[in-house]
C-alpha cells in the first residue's frame, strides 16, 4: 500500500482489499470474543438479501400456479393462504389475471405495499404521477411498462390502503409446464406481483 | 433462529438508507455483506441498540460528506461500526490493527 497510513483508518479512501481485510480482521477478532458468530452472520445476510424483496411473493405466486386448491384458498382469503406459508402481519388480498383481465395495484394516497410479500416499494411506485396516472390511464402507464394489452382485455385497478393491501396473481406463461414450484417462483417479479408486468417464460421455452 | 429482517434496520431512511437496487439490498463487495452481517447480529445480542449505531453511521456520513470525501456507503458503515465498538471498549484499534496485519501477511488465517 501507499506510505501515508493513517493509523485507524480514519476517513481514507482505501482499497477494496484493504477494506476486505480489516473486516475479516473485525470478524475474526469479533468471533474469537464471542461477540458475534461466523453462522449468524451468513444467516442475518441472507435473510436480509432473500427476505426483503419479492422472494416471498414469487413462492405465494408459484405455489398457486402449481396447486389449484392452494390458488382457491388464496384467492378466497389471502391473509389466511399467505400464513400457510409463514408469510403474514397484512390483510391481504389477491386478484388473479385472466387471459381478459389484468389487474394493477396502486396506492393513490401514499405508498401502501405488501412489504412482506414483496420488499420494499420501488421508487415510481411512491411516485405522484404513477399514483395519479395509474387510475386515469392504466393502459398508457402500462404501455409504458412495456406490457402492450389488447383493448379486448379489461384492466382491474385496486386501490391499496393501510387496511387492506393487493397482490396480483399473474398468468403463468406458457411452456412451463416441466418447471418446479423453486423454479417457477424464479420467473415471477416484483412488477408482475404489482401489475405492471407479466411473467416471461425462461428463455429457451417454447411458448 | 434469527429474528426477521427487522424494519427498524431495512427502513432506515435518509442519509442512513441501506443502498438498494429494486427494493432489494445491494452489496456490491462481500466484505459489505459481512460488515452489515455483524452489525445487525451484535444489535440482536444487544451488544448495542440499533439507534446508537444509526446515530454514529448517520453522523460519519455526515463527517465525510462535510470533508468532501468520495468514500462508499459501507466505507463509512464500516468505520461507524468500528468507532461504535472502540467507544464500548469491545475492540481496540492496535489489536484491530494487528490482526489485519496478520491477515495480509499470511501469518494468520481466517478463522470462520
Amino acid at each position: 500500500m501507499s506510505g501515508g497510513h493513517d493509523e485507524h483508518g480514519h476517513h481514507h479512501r482505501e482499497p477494496e482489499s484493504v477494506l476486505s481485510l480489516r473486516v475479516r480482521a473485525l470478524e475474526s477478532l469479533l468471533v474469537e470474543k464471542k461477540l458475534v458468530s461466523s453462522e449468524a452472520v451468513d444467516r442475518i445476510v441472507s435473510a436480509y438479501e432473500q427476505d426483503i424483496g419479492p422472494h416471498n411473493g414469487a413462492k405465494v405466486v408459484a405455489r398457486a400456479w402449481v396447486d389449484p386448491a392452494y390458488r382457491a384458498r388464496l384467492l378466497a382469503d389471502g391473509t389466511a393462504a399467505i400464513e400457510e406459508l409463514g408469510f403474514g402481519g397484512v390483510d391481504l388480498q389477491v386478484v388473479e389475471n385472466t387471459p381478459g383481465v389484468h389487474n394493477m395495484v396502486v396506492c393513490t394516497l401514499c405508498s401502501c405495499y405488501p412489504h412482506a410479500l414483496i420488499g420494499l416499494p420501488p421508487v415510481w411506485y411512491k411516485s405522484f404521477e404513477y399514483r395519479s396516472r395509474a387510475v386515469r390511464e392504466p393502459r398508457v402507464v402500462l404501455r409504458e411498462f412495456g406490457v402492450d394489452l389488447p383493448e379486448s382485455t379489461e384492466i382491474r385497478i385496486w386501490d391499496s390502503s393501510a387496511e387492506l393491501r393487493y397482490l396480483v396473481l399473474p398468468e403463468r406463461p406458457a411452456g412451463t409446464e416441466r418447471l418446479n414450484e423453486a423454479d417457477l417462483a424464479k420467473l415471477v417479479t416484483r412488477d408482475a406481483m404489482i401489475g405492471v408486468a407479466v411473467v416471461k417464460p425462461p428463455a429457451g421455452a417454447s411458448h | 433462529m434469527d429474528p426477521l429482517p427487522s424494519r427498524e434496520i431495512a427502513d432506515m431512511s435518509g442519509a442512513a438508507a441501506l443502498p438498494r437496487k429494486n427494493g432489494e439490498l445491494v452489496f456490491n463487495e462481500a466484505w459489505q455483506g459481512r460488515i452489515f452481517g455483524m452489525t445487525v447480529a451484535m444489535s440482536h445480542e444487544a451488544c448495542f441498540a440499533w439507534r446508537e449505531f444509526q446515530a454514529h453511521l448517520i453522523e460519519e456520513i455526515a463527517h465525510a460528506e462535510r470533508e468532501g470525501e468520495s468514500t462508499s456507503y459501507y466505507e463509512r458503515w464500516l468505520q461507524a461500526f468500528e468507532q461504535l465498538l472502540t467507544d464500548k471498549g469491545l475492540i481496540d484499534t492496535d489489536t484491530l490493527a494487528e490482526r489485519t496485519r496478520d491477515l495480509q501477511s499470511g501469518r494468520r488465517d481466517d478463522v470462520f
